[in-house]
């Protein structure tokens, strides 16, 4: 006997599509309709994924349905979904933090035009998003997934009016299929090799013993075992999805979308599908393939962290923090398993989500200022979100106790004991170090010192965010070099600081489920009860490891106060302190160390290339080839007119006649080559025929 | 019933000419006569019992009996699936040129009398027979491209025209070679006498070659690749497409790209697959080669252009690409292994889905161009919008649509069939399938472009007064959208009635 909710399971994703699908047919002015579609398909979906996630708690073990889909020759296209304590914890943080952020939006986004399609791609962006995560079948986590990159692409250029808004939503669109088309070959793959898609299958699912263990064993060409190549082939799927190193620079420019867009995609869900991937298709990473996710995740943690410190926008900088956490999530994954770097990845869904939604509401309150040079003092101004925001950054620095602190100790824990090399434990410790010290930074600059936002001038980048803002064109936009809006800052409605506060409690309270000595989140995806253990400190090496983390933070905040704190920062103008010590280094950490100018004259500068060149081999090989036979075939005809001309009407005294016949006849060649061609066409056809059936008798 | 099919629109295009005096009327009666092909069409597709592999509502009447000519018609899935296909884009581009003045009644009646030529092309299974539906239905097709097209209307309907002549007489050509030695003209026969490798022989026996047999059958196997190959626009062989596409009107240019194209595709899968099997499989380099160069350098090259319709034109030359390497790769020599028959069935389901896929949607591409260009008094240039989206909402939504569906993304029609066409191909020709994906993420380089450039930005003044789409065109073209949202979820519609047709090209190629 299926339970209900198994069998209903569809109904989580479905129902904000439908929701979805129901507002792109409103009109645009039915702005609470729609919102209220969204909302309520929400809610369902969260009351839902808890029934599911308590069905998980009551029978941890995986269930699965299976569907046949489409049908080629003699076999089926089989899509399917399971619910296990993997896809339960997904589920709920998902829809929770999703209808967080909805209703956040429903303040934010209140001045817009285009109000009730935000709550369209919004509705459309969550139901794929929830559909990634029950799909038993690689193949609908895949379709899913690229829809999940529609609507990001959609939400990014938003503000579509905007160039850098539809730029940057193009470039997340390629960049993330670039390592799609990866997925996409290791998906065939998988199929070829396996016969099916369906992640579990009685048995028979790709990803189950025999499956598994035959690919393991099967070797390619370059000696790597068939499951290494397809789970590296799949992880580029998840590089292109998760900012990975070196398919990151799509993330920092999705920064242009709303606020609650990037909380929602590009911090909570979509950006974390990457690494719930890895986690899903677990059992086909070998070992040599965690081995590239681990080094993979390690790198882009430090490469991001660095290039956060010298970021000046305030969502840039958690852009960035989003990178390098993702890298952590991947570290996890390849040093510890996949609940090691699940903990992380729903601990920083919540913080991060509220650490943007803070973002928004200083920017909000800010009339569209990001710059953070620009403001200044605001924790006088917005106390909720002072109070909200500082609670976010404790919990991403990793202080003691908060809930990224038992997350990403995990990770640096597993990554000292990882038995392959030390060296991601190096790299993610000093990530770490930076992040505490860029956190510090940025709050200092945003909530402390003075209020410098009326002195600042407008930089034309101000500008340009300020008069596309809510997408309302501003009566009067400022022009660069005026003096700002002259009111202060205000906090933000309700609407908006209640999902704060909200996220706030998880941020410092939610890494409790998972602490050592009461390992319940560690346990559940594995399937194990759990008792309170004082035992579990006792593990070697974690205490040590708890210390020098901690320690480290400390080291962190300090340097930052040290640099930011200890003296305010009066002007907006001033130079960063870090930029009067190593001017050179913070440059080029400040233009994110040229990696899109790398990429401009190399990978783009290719494309282009290749691209004119296909049109030039169009135009004058292939097209020139067929213009010299059409050359070549007018030439046979004027040597045909001449005959006729000159020998068979030949004549003297027919001479004045015979110009205006040629000129005729030139005139026919110009006009009349369908003719003529097709005479000669017939012509050579009845040779060839010829010569085809009688030529070579005998 | 076939017959009755094919002589509907024959019938319908006389009596739109006699007409014509009528205007509008005339017009009227055109889109009924298109509906009423759609409604037959549709019934065939219904009648078609699925799990038959063989031909269906055959017809059969002897004509010369002496040279083998008969008058011979049937369908199976494929027969089936162009039909609706073409019954569908006919109506289609009849629609669209409702709003169009230039396009009175004598341009319907040509469109009529080119869907007549489809009808016949796609249920036609004699040689001879067949050969005239494919020459008649280039006639109108040159007519259309030479009288309703743009300023170089002239050359591009004179190379359109000889570029497929040519194809076609090497086509007759081979086929005569054919006829001479198996005194065959039918198809289903001949496919049997091919699969059995009996052909080779039989041309070395009658024909007094003095060469090897197998060089000659590798030559009449070209000479009808030729022919195939230039209606697909298979590159090298392509190279009258971008400037027909472009100079057709847009409402012709659906014709064109939607149903005619298919043509070609619709010929390596009934002709060349089942008659020279052992031969693509001793070309399979090239054919791939040919195959993978389809794929890739269109999209490279669409990205390149400035005109909407000429990048529109080579991402149609993409898209029929991947039905060419679906195609080559189900020829691929494998022995008896079971897996790889699924992966060949896996790969000309794709091919199917494809056809149908690429044709629904590149006709309504067009058709949006057609309403673009009208709106803009002909102008399409890539760089000479920018901000649409904020002036015509719907218009940038309905035919973002129709861009997304075009670059396979799923939930729309093109993602289920480039999803088979690779997981079959990739098996049999990984390292062609790996360079394939090239062209994917191509499409989407210039497809994204030309929505950022002509839908997103600040909005260009000159067109900020440009009207949305009307009631009537949104209703018109609902149904479309509506179509490829349906074929996105649920494939089966489709696949579900070819999947016998497909298995008997497996397991008909036993060798």
């Amino acid at each position: 006997m299926t339970p209900w909710i198994l069998q209903n399971l569809w109904l989580i994703p479905v129902l904000p599509m439908v929701a979805a699908g129901i507002s792109a047919l409103l009109k645009r002015r039915e702005r609470g309709l729609s919102a209220g579609l969204a909302i309520g398909s929400m809610t369902i979906s969260l009351l839902l994924s808890l029934k599911a996630f308590a069905e998980a708690l009551a029978h941890p073990a995986l269930q699965v349905k299976i569907v046949d889909w489409m049908q080629f020759g003699d076999q089926w296209v089989q899509l399917g979904w399971l619910l296990d304590p993997l896809a339960a914890v997904m589920l709920v943080m998902v829809s929770f933090v999703g209808l967080l952020i909805f209703i956040y939006s429903l303040g934010y986004m209140a001045h817009d035009d285009n109000f009730a399609r935000f709550f369209c791609f919004l509705s459309l962006f969550a139901g794929a998003m929830l559909g990634v995560v029950i799909a038993n079948s690689l193949l609908l986590l895949f379709m899913c997934w690229e829809v999940v990159g529609l609507t990001s692409y959609l939400l990014i250029g938003f503000w579509f009016h905007r160039p850098a808004a539809a730029a940057a939503a193009k470039k997340a669109f390629i960049t993330t299929r670039v390592g799609d088309l990866g997925l996409l070959i290791g998906m065939v793959w998988l199929y070829s090799q396996s016969g099916t898609l369906i992640f579990y299958g009685y048995g028979n699912g790709c990803l189950e013993q025999r499956a598994v263990t035959a690919m393991a064993t099967h070797a390619t060409v370059a000696g790597m075992a068939v499951s290494t190549a397809i789970g590296l082939l799949i992880f580029c799927g998840a590089v292109g999805k998760s900012g990975q190193v070196p398919l990151h620079v799509w993330l920092p420019d999705a920064m242009e979308g709303p606020t609650p867009v990037s909380a929602l995609i590009h911090a909570a869900t979509m950006v974390a599908a990457g690494v719930y991937l890895v986690a899903r298709v677990y059992p086909l990473m070998s070992g040599s393939a965690l081995e590239v996710v681990a080094w993979v995740g390690a790198i882009t943690a430090l490469f991001a962290a660095c290039i956060a410190v010298a970021q000046n926008d305030i969502k840039r900088i958690l852009a960035y923090s989003t990178v390098s956490q993702l890298g952590y999530m991947m570290l996890g994954l390849g040093v510890g398993g996949v609940a090691v770097g699940m903990f992380h990845l729903i601990t920083h869904a919540f913080f991060k989500a509220l650490l943007f939604l803070g973002a928004g509401s200083v920017i909000h309150g800010c009339t569209e200022e990001q710059d953070i040079r620009n403001m200044g003092g605001l924790r006088k101004f917005l106390p909720v979100t002072f109070a909200t925001y500082s609670a976010g950054m404790l919990a991403l620095c990793g202080f003691p106790l908060f809930a990224g602190f038992w997350s990403k100790d995990a990770i640096l824990h597993a990554a000292r004991g990882w038995d392959v090399s030390m060296g991601p434990f190096y790299l993610g410790a000093i990530g770490a170090l930076l992040t505490a010290f860029y956190m510090t930074r940025q709050m200092y600059y945003v909530f402390f010192g003075q209020k410098r936002t009326p002195a600042a001038t407008v930089t034309p980048a101000a500008v340009a965010a300020h008069g596309a803002g809510h997408g309302v064109e501003p009566a009067v936009s400022p022009r660069p070099g005026e003096v700002c809006a002259v009111e202060d800052p205000h906090e933000s409605p309700s609407v908006m600081t209640g999902p704060l506060a909200i996220l706030a409690v998880f941020a410092v309270f939610l890494g409790f489920v998972g602490t050592p000595a009461w390992p319940w989140f560690q346990n559940f995806l594995n399937g194990r009860g759990v008792a309170w253990d004082w035992a579990g400190f006792s593990e070697p090496g974690l205490v040590s490891t708890m210390v020098v983390s901690s320690l480290i933070v400390f080291a962190g905040l300090l340097l930052g106060w040290w640099f930011y704190g200890r003296k305010p920062i009066v002007n907006a103008t001033d130079e960063d302190a870090l930029e009067s010590l190593a001017p050179p280094v913070f440059h080029a950490l400040g233009n994110r160390l040229y990696v899109d100018e790398f990429y401009g004259v190399t990978v783009i500068a290719l494309t282009r290339f290749c691209a004119a060149f296909a049109s030039w081999l169009d135009r004058w090989i292939f097209g020139g080839l067929v213009r010299l036979l059409a050359w070549t075939v007018t030439g046979v005809s004027w040597l045909d007119a001449g005959v006729d001309r000159f020998v068979v009407n030949g004549g003297f005294d027919e001479g004045c006649r015979e110009v205006s016949r040629g000129g005729r006849l030139l005139s026919r060649l110009q006009n009349g080559r369908v003719q003529t061609y097709l005479s000669v066409i017939a012509a050579a056809l009845v040779v060839l025929a010829l010569w085809l059936l009688w030529g070579h008798r005998g | 019933m076939i017959t009755l099919l094919t002589l509907l629109p024959m019938v319908g295009g006389l009596i739109v000419l006699a007409t014509a005096k009528l205007g509008d009327i005339a017009r009227l009666i055109a889109i009924t006569f298109a509906v009423g092909g759609l409604a037959m069409a549709g019934l065939l597709w219904w009648g078609l019992s699925p799990a038959n592999p063989g031909m269906q509502f055959e017809e059969m009447r002897a004509w010369v009996p002496a040279l083998g000519i008969a008058y011979h018609v049937g369908i199976d899935g494929l027969g089936a699936l162009m039909l609706v296909l073409s019954a569908l884009v006919v109506l289609m581009s009849l629609i669209a040129s409702w709003n169009n003045e230039k396009h009175g009644p004598v341009y319907c009646a040509l469109v009529l009398f080119l869907e007549a030529g489809l009808f016949g092309t796609f249920t036609a299974l004699n040689f001879v027979h067949w050969f005239i539906f494919w020459e008649l239905s280039l006639i109108p097709a040159f007519f259309l491209v030479r009288i309703w097209g743009g300023k170089g209307r002239a050359k591009a309907a004179a190379q359109f025209f000889l570029y497929t002549m040519a194809g076609s007489v090497a086509l007759l050509l081979a086929f005569l070679a054919i006829f001479l030695a198996t005194s065959q003209f039918d198809f289903v026969q001949l496919a049997q006498l091919g699969q059995s490798g009996q052909l080779t022989t039989a041309l070395a026996q009658n024909l007094h070659w003095s060469g090897s047999p197998e060089h000659l059958s590798m030559l009449l196997f070209w000479a009808v690749f030729l022919g195939f190959a230039v209606k697909t626009a298979v590159v090298p062989f392509h190279t009258w497409l971008p400037s027909t596409y472009a100079e057709a009107s847009s409402e012709t240019t659906m014709v064109l790209t939607g149903a005619m194209s298919k043509m070609g595709v619709y010929g390596f899968l009934r002709i060349l697959l089942p008659i020279f099997p052992e031969q693509m499989q001793h070309a399979m380099k090239p054919l791939l080669w040919m195959a993978v160069a389809s794929i890739v350098l269109p999209a490279f090259a669409a990205w390149a252009q400035k005109d909407l319709k000429r990048t529109f034109a080579y991402s149609s030359i993409n898209h029929l690409g991947y039905c060419v390497l679906g195609v080559c790769v189900a020829a691929q020599f494998t022995g008896t292994d079971p897996a790889m028959a699924t992966e060949k069935a896996a790969a000309l389901t794709g091919v199917l889905l494809q056809i149908f896929s690429h044709g629904i949607t590149a006709a309504a591409l067009f058709w949006f161009i057609a309403l673009l260009e009208r709106r803009s008094g002909g102008l399409r240039g890539i760089e000479d919008f920018g901000g649409l989206r904020r002036v015509v909402p719907v218009f940038s939504g309905l035919m973002g649509i129709a861009i997304f569906a075009s670059l396979g993304l799923p939930g729309l029609n093109g993602f289920p069939a480039e999803f088979l066409i690779f997981k079959g191909a990739f098996p049999l020709a990984p390292r062609a399938s790996s360079i394939a994906v090239l062209g994917l993420l191509m499409t989407a380089v210039f497809l994204l472009t030309v929505i950022q450039k002509v839908f997103s930005g600040p909005v260009n003044p000159k067109w900020s007064a440009m009207p949305d789409l009307t009631t009537t065109e949104r209703w018109a073209l609902a149904p479309v959208i509506a179509l490829m949202l349906l074929l996105g979820l649920y494939p089966q519609l489709i696949t579900g009635v070819m999947h016998s047709t497909v298995m008997q090209w497996v397991t008909g190629m036993r060798f």
